[in-house]
């Protein structure tokens, strides 16, 4: 699965984009950012208020009970700012 | 229309272009937003997008304004990159038969971008630089669209 990361969450996490092997026990955008979390301080670090972080799952924004299945690219930011 | 760039852009040319062969359009609406200095406290804006997706929900956020008013052309164009005070960051331009839904319509289409289009907006000055925190207000702007959508259905 293709993770990409913007604005704060990538400046916490160092990096903008990933390919990563989620476990089969992960099926939501809540579960994905708990797992996320366990994978190192600098996650742990961008996923500490992950109540206030957006998700959209291939290009679309999607709630943090959606669900991953058939996803292709999930994307983790802070809440817009343009205009 | 939407196009998000990082050149500036030329909001005569873009209206001729809007109108260009129409004698059909009674009413073009415009918004431009621009970069403030906020007192000095702003020496650079950078604006960093989510490729693909912008678009996309720009373009999601244009058919929804069509489908709510009758417009006869509309253009979102939003610029990417370090900007200065004074600079233009977006356009917003709405065509139609009479003002009032060129009008609701622009209003609209800002309301929808500021809380639904990924960009994200870093402020840098004499006291160092910081992401910009979403406003609530921008939120409340958005919502109220929902809610007279629901009270019209």
């Amino acid at each position: 699965m293709r993770l990409l990361y913007f604005a704060w969450v990538k400046e916490k996490i160092g990096i903008g984009v990933e390919d990563v092997d989620i476990p089969a026990s992960v099926t939501t955008v809540a579960e994905l950012m708990a797992w996320l979390k366990t994978r190192g301080p600098e996650f742990e670090h961008a996923f500490a208020r992950s109540e206030v972080i957006r998700a959209a799952i291939d290009q679309s924004h999607v709630r943090h009970d959606a669900h991953l299945a058939g996803a292709r690219e999930i994307a983790f930011f802070p809440p817009v700012t343009g205009g | 229309m939407i196009r998000v760039q990082q050149e500036d852009f030329d909001i005569s040319a873009e209206i001729a272009a809007l109108k260009a062969g129409r004698a059909d359009i009674g009413a073009v609406v415009a918004f431009l937003g621009t970069v403030r200095d906020q007192g000095g406290a702003i020496d650079e804006l950078t604006l960093e997008h989510y490729p693909g997706m912008t678009e996309r929900e720009l373009e999601r956020i244009e058919a929804e304004a069509q489908a709510r008013w009758l417009l006869q052309a509309s253009l979102i164009v939003h610029r990417i990159g370090t900007l200065r005070p004074s600079d233009n960051i977006v356009l917003v331009l709405t065509a139609s038969e009479h003002r009032q839904a060129a009008f609701a319509a622009a209003e609209f289409l800002m309301d929808y971008l500021k809380t639904r289009a990924p960009f994200w907006k870093r402020e840098s000055g004499p006291d160092g630089s910081r992401w910009v925190e979403a406003n609530a207000t921008d939120d409340a702007a958005s919502a109220r669209w929902q809610i007279s959508k629901d009270a019209v259905e």
